[in-house]
C-alpha cells in the first residue's frame, strides 16, 4: 500500500519551527509515498511517484478541476501559464518563450553572460571596506532583481514598490485556512492586484514602441499563434517577475550556505572554474529554491503506484523531498558535486519544467565562482541562518558572513 | 582453474574485438572499460576516420548548419583501442575464435562484438544508380555529396521512398523552397513505421509544404543524359517527372554477409541474439563469447510477447552496446537483459515526431491528447486491450508517461479523461501495409532424425 496517513508529518514540515532542516521530515514522509491527508488532499514525496505524476496528463494545475477549489484563486485574474492546462498553457508558454529562448531566440541567455558578470562585479564591489556582508540582502536579491528587471522591462528603481506586493503574494502562497489568519490571504489577493495594475500600466506604454525587453516583445508580437492578450501578458509578466526574483535569490544563498559549511569544497571551486556547472545542479537536487508545489488537482482518476487518486483531489508534490530520495539517488544527503546521473527535480519536470531555468542556472554559476574568488576567507556568522517564512519557496532571509 | 578466475583473467589481460565501429562499437568500447576491462581492445570499421552521429545527416547536415565532418561522436573516455579501419571484415571463424579481414588479415578474440549496423539500400538498377545526381543517405561522405548538390540549387529533386530519412530530406529540401517529389510504393509517408492514421498526417503534412508527393506508385526507370547526369524519372502510373537530383531512401541492409559462413543465426533481419546480447548460432543455441548490439542485432523483447525486434533507432544502440559490453565481462548470475523501452525521433516539415515503445506492434491507435489539426497530439497505440507505443508530434514531454503505460502493460485505451483529450477520440484500426514479417521467406533448412543429430543449416538467400 502506498496511502496511509500520516498524519502530522506534514504540518510539521509546513511549520516555521522545522524550516532549517525539513529533511529528516521528509525523510519520514517518504516512508509514506502517496500520503491521503485529513482534508481529502495527497502528498507525494517519493522520486519515483513524483517524476510520474509530473508527466501524467491527468495531473492538472488549473484550480478549476479543484472539487474544493482554493481560496481565492479566481480573484487573482487572468491565470499564468503556471496554473493552466494544454492548450492553453502550451499556446501562452510557447508565446512567451518565442522571446527568451530556442528556437526563436536562441542567443538570449548566454548573450547576458557579460551584463550578469558586470551587475555581479559591481555588487562586490561594495563589499569593499565592510567586514560583515548579508549574503542575501546585499548580493543574492539585488542581482537576479536587477536582471529580471531589465529582461522584463520594468524599471529597476520600482523595486521598493512591487518587492512588499511579491511578499505578500509569496506569503499566501501556502495559505491554509485553518491555521492562518484570512488577513494573509487578503493581503496576496490585494498585493495580486497591485502587481497586476502596476505591470498593465507599464504594458499599456508598449503597444506600438518597438524595443527589445519582454514587455515590448510580447505587446507587439506578431508570431504564428498571434499575439497574448493585455490580460494574458500581464499574467505572464506576473509570473515571471516573482519566480524570476523569488527564486534565484535561494538558489545562490542556499549555494554559498552550502559552501560555507564545505571549506574544502568553497576552495575546490576557486581553483576548478569547471566544477561549478556540476555544482549547481547539486545544489539544485540538495538545496533548491523551490522544495513544494503546493497544488495540483486530479483532472480524472490518477493511478500512482497502487494508490487511485480520485478527480478533483488537491494534490501536493514535494519536489525536494524527491531529490533525496535514496531509491534513486546513491547518499542523497550527502553533497557531491561529482554525482552522475544527477536527475533532479530543482526545476520540476513535464511541460511546467521551470520556463526561466536556463537564466537561473547561468545567474548561480556565475554568482559563485564571483563569489569564492573575490571574498576573502569568508565565514558564517550564524549557522543556521534565519529563514524567510515559506516552506514552498524555502531559503534564508538573511545570511550573514565576514571576511577576513 | 574456476570460472571466477577465468572471467577475471579475461578482464585482465583478455583480448576483445569489436566489428563496427560507429555508435554501438564505441559506446561499447567505452563501456568495456568502464567496467574493468584492462586487456587488449581492437576496433574494426570499414570507414575511415573517427567514430561520428548519423541522425544529423539528413537535418543539420543537408541544411549546411553542420558540415559533414562535424558530427564526431563525443569521446565519453579515452578507450584505449587498436583501430583497424578502412578494411572492412569479411569472415568469423568461430573454430579459431577468429576476425578475417578482407584483406586477408586475421585477428585472434576470446570475446568479440558484432555491431555492424546497416547500409543503404541502394538503387536496385546498377547502371541507374551510378548515374550522376543519384543518392543515398547513410554515410557522411553521402551526405557531403547530397549537401552539395541541394545546395546548388536543382531544378527539382526526386525522393524515393517516404519514409523517415526520405521524409526528412523532402523537408530540408523545401526549407530552401527546391521543389520535391516523393514517390512512396505505400499508400502515405510513414505508414510502415506509425500506421495509416499518422500517415495520413504526414501526407497532409507534406503536401501543405509543397511537396510533390506520389503514393502507390513504383519508380521504374531512372533516365540519365549523353553526360551521365539523371535527368528524368518513370513511374509505374505511366507519368515521368525531370529531376536533376535523385535521393533513394528505401531503408537499410544488414550488414550481415560476411557472418554468412560463420554458423550464427543470421539473416537479412540481421543477427540473432539473446535479451543479454549474446548470438544465436545457426541451430538456435546461445553462444557464449560473440556479442551482438546495434542496428543489426535482433533480440526478443519479453514487453512484446518475447518477440524477436530489430531496431534501428539511435537510442537502441545505444543502450543495447552498453549490456553487451556488461555482459562480456560479466558472470552469468551477474548479467543484465537490455528491456529498455524503444524511443526514437524525427524533425520534418517544423515538426518534432516522437515515438516511445514499437508502434508496429498494435492493432489500434488513438489520438489521446492535443490536436491532429494544429500538428500538436499524442497517438497511443494498443494491442488486445493494452499500451505498446505512443508517437508525439511536437508533444513530446508527455512521453514519459507513455513508457510507463507501456512498462505496466496499462489498458488500451487510456480509460481516463485528460484536459486537452480531443472530444471525438476513438480508437481506429492501426494498418500497417503488408505482412513484411512474412515476406521473407526462409533462411535454414533442418536435417537430422534423432534428437542428437538434428541440425540447422543455412540457405543461401534467392534476393
Amino acid at each position: 500500500m502506498t496511502t496511509t496517513e500520516a498524519p502530522d508529518i506534514l504540518p510539521r514540515i509546513l511549520d516555521y519551527s522545522n524550516r532549517a532542516d525539513p529533511y529528516p521530515l521528509y525523510a519520514e514522509l517518504r516512508k509514506t509515498p502517496v500520503a491521503l491527508q485529513e482534508d481529502g488532499s495527497y502528498v507525494i514525496s517519493t522520486y519515483r511517484e513524483l517524476s510520474g505524476i509530473l508527466h501524467d496528463p491527468h495531473l492538472s494545475s488549473d484550480v478549476r478541476n479543484l472539487t474544493h477549489p482554493m481560496p481565492a484563486m479566481q480573484e487573482r485574474g487572468t491565470p499564468s501559464f503556471i496554473n493552466l492546462d494544454p492548450p492553453e498553457h502550451d499556446r501562452m508558454r510557447r508565446l512567451a518563450m518565442r522571446h527568451f529562448g530556442p528556437p526563436h531566440t536562441p542567443g538570449l541567455v548566454t548573450g547576458m553572460e557579460p551584463d550578469l558578470t558586470a551587475i555581479v562585479a559591481g555588487l562586490i564591489d561594495d563589499f569593499a571596506g565592510k567586514q560583515r556582508i548579508d549574503i542575501v540582502d546585499d548580493f543574492a536579491y539585488p542581482f537576479p532583481v536587477t536582471v529580471i528587471c531589465h529582461l522584463l522591462g520594468v524599471p529597476r528603481e520600482d523595486e521598493p514598490r512591487f518587492h512588499v506586493w511579491v511578499n505578500a503574494i509569496i506569503d499566501s502562497i501556502d495559505y491554509n485556512p485553518k491555521t492562518d489568519p484570512q488577513e494573509k490571504l487578503e493581503n496576496g489577493v490585494q498585493a495580486t492586484k497591485n502587481l497586476r495594475q502596476y505591470l498593465g500600466g507599464l504594458l499599456e506604454l508598449r503597444h506600438g514602441h518597438p524595443g527589445d525587453d519582454l514587455l515590448t516583445r510580447l505587446a507587439n508580437d506578431n508570431g504564428p499563434d498571434g499575439r497574448m492578450t493585455d490580460a494574458e501578458i500581464v499574467s505572464t509578466a506576473n509570473l515571471l517577475l516573482i519566480a524570476g526574483h523569488e527564486t534565484t535569490v535561494n538558489l545562490i544563498t542556499n549555494g554559498m550556505l552550502t559552501l560555507l559549511r564545505r571549506p574544502e569544497m568553497l576552495r575546490r571551486l576557486r581553483t576548478e572554474p569547471d566544477l561549478v556547472v556540476p555544482l549547481v545542479e547539486e545544489l539544485l537536487r540538495y538545496e533548491p529554491p523551490v522544495h513544494i508545489i503546493p497544488w495540483r488537482a486530479a483532472y480524472s482518476d490518477i493511478s500512482v503506484g497502487d494508490t487511485v487518486i480520485p478527480k478533483g483531489s488537491q494534490i501536493m508534490l514535494m519536489l525536494a523531498s524527491g531529490s533525496r530520495d535514496p531509491d534513486r539517488f546513491h547518499d542523497p544527503d550527502r553533497f557531491d558535486p561529482d554525482r552522475q546521473d544527477n536527475q533532479h527535480l530543482g526545476f520540476g519536470s513535464g511541460i511546467h519544467l521551470c520556463f526561466g531555468g536556463p537564466m537561473a542556472r547561468l545567474e548561480t554559476q556565475i554568482a559563485l565562482t564571483a563569489l569564492v574568488h573575490r571574498l576573502a576567507d569568508p565565514t558564517l556568522v550564524t549557522d543556521p541562518p534565519p529563514y524567510r517564512p515559506s516552506p514552498v519557496l524555502r531559503g534564508p532571509i538573511h545570511l550573514l558572513i565576514d571576511q577576513n | 582453474m574456476s570460472t571466477a578466475d577465468t572471467l577475471q583473467g579475461f578482464k585482465r589481460d583478455g583480448r576483445v574485438v569489436i566489428v563496427g565501429a560507429s555508435l554501438a562499437g564505441l559506446r561499447a568500447a567505452e563501456a568495456l572499460r568502464d567496467e574493468g576491462f584492462t586487456g587488449k581492445l581492437t576496433m574494426i570499421g570499414d570507414e575511415l576516420g573517427e567514430p561520428y552521429d548519423r541522425p544529423p545527416l539528413s537535418k543539420q547536415v543537408l541544411t549546411g548548419w553542420v558540415p559533414a565532418d562535424g558530427t564526431t561522436l563525443p569521446r565519453r573516455r579515452d578507450i584505449d583501442a587498436e583501430w583497424l579501419l578502412g578494411v572492412p571484415a569479411d569472415g568469423l571463424d568461430l573454430a579459431n575464435n577468429h576476425v578475417r579481414l578482407a584483406d586477408g588479415r586475421t585477428i585472434p578474440f576470446d570475446r568479440m562484438l558484432i555491431s555492424t549496423g546497416v547500409r543503404a539500400r541502394p538503387w536496385p538498377v546498377e547502371a541507374e544508380a551510378a548515374l550522376d545526381g543519384v543518392f543515398v543517405v547513410r554515410t557522411r561522405e553521402d551526405a557531403a555529396g547530397l549537401q552539395r548538390a541541394v545546395a546548388a540549387g536543382p531544378s527539382r529533386v526526386l525522393i524515393i521512398g517516404a519514409g523517415f530519412t526520405g521524409s526528412e530530406i523532402a523537408s530540408v529540401c523545401r526549407e530552401r523552397d527546391i521543389p520535391v517529389t516523393v514517390a512512396e510504393l505505400a499508400p502515405s509517408p510513414l505508414v510502415g513505421g506509425l500506421g495509416a492514421m499518422i500517415g495520413e498526417i504526414a501526407a497532409d503534412m507534406q503536401r501543405a509544404h509543397g511537396v510533390d508527393l506520389r503514393c502507390g506508385v513504383k519508380v521504374t526507370q531512372l533516365e540519365g543524359d549523353a553526360q551521365g547526369r539523371v535527368r528524368r524519372a518513370h513511374f509505374s502510373d505511366g507519368s515521368a517527372v525531370d529531376a536533376d537530383v535523385v535521393v533513394v531512401a528505401l531503408g537499410g541492409i544488414r550488414n550481415t554477409e560476411w557472418l554468412r559462413d560463420s554458423g550464427l543465426a543470421v539473416g537479412v533481419w540481421g543477427v540473432a541474439c539473446d535479451a543479454g546480447c549474446r548470438a544465436f548460432d545457426l541451430n538456435g543455441l546461445v553462444t557464449d563469447d560473440i556479442f551482438v548490439a546495434g542496428d543489426v542485432a535482433r533480440s526478443p523483447n519479453p514487453m512484446y510477447e518475447y518477440r524477436f525486434i530489430s531496431l534501428e533507432h539511435w537510442a537502441n544502440a545505444v543502450e543495447q552496446a552498453e549490456i553487451a559490453a556488461h555482459n562480456m565481462v560479466s558472470a552469468q548470475a551477474d548479467r543484465w537483459p537490455h528491456l529498455s523501452i524503444p524511443t526514437f525521433w524525427s524533425i520534418q516539415f517544423g515538426v518534432n515526431i516522437k515515438s516511445v515503445g514499437v508502434p508496429t506492434y498494435a492493432d489500434e491507435v488513438v489520438v489521446t491528447q492535443g490536436s491532429v489539426a494544429d500538428h500538436r497530439f499524442v497517438a497511443a497505440y494498443g494491442y488486445h486491450g493494452r499500451v505498446t507505443a505512443a508517437v508525439s508530434f511536437n508533444n513530446a514531454k508527455w512521453l514519459d508517461h507513455y513508457r510507463r503505460l507501456i512498462e505496466t502493460a496499462a489498458p488500451f485505451p487510456p480509460p481516463c479523461p485528460t484536459p486537452d483529450q480531443p472530444l471525438d477520440a476513438k480508437p481506429v484500426p492501426v494498418d500497417f501495409p503488408g505482412p513484411t514479417l512474412l515476406a521473407q521467406g526462409a533462411t535454414v533448412v533442418v536435417t537430422g532424425h534423432d534428437p542428437g543429430e538434428r541440425r540447422v543449416t543455412a540457405m543461401r538467400q534467392h534476393r
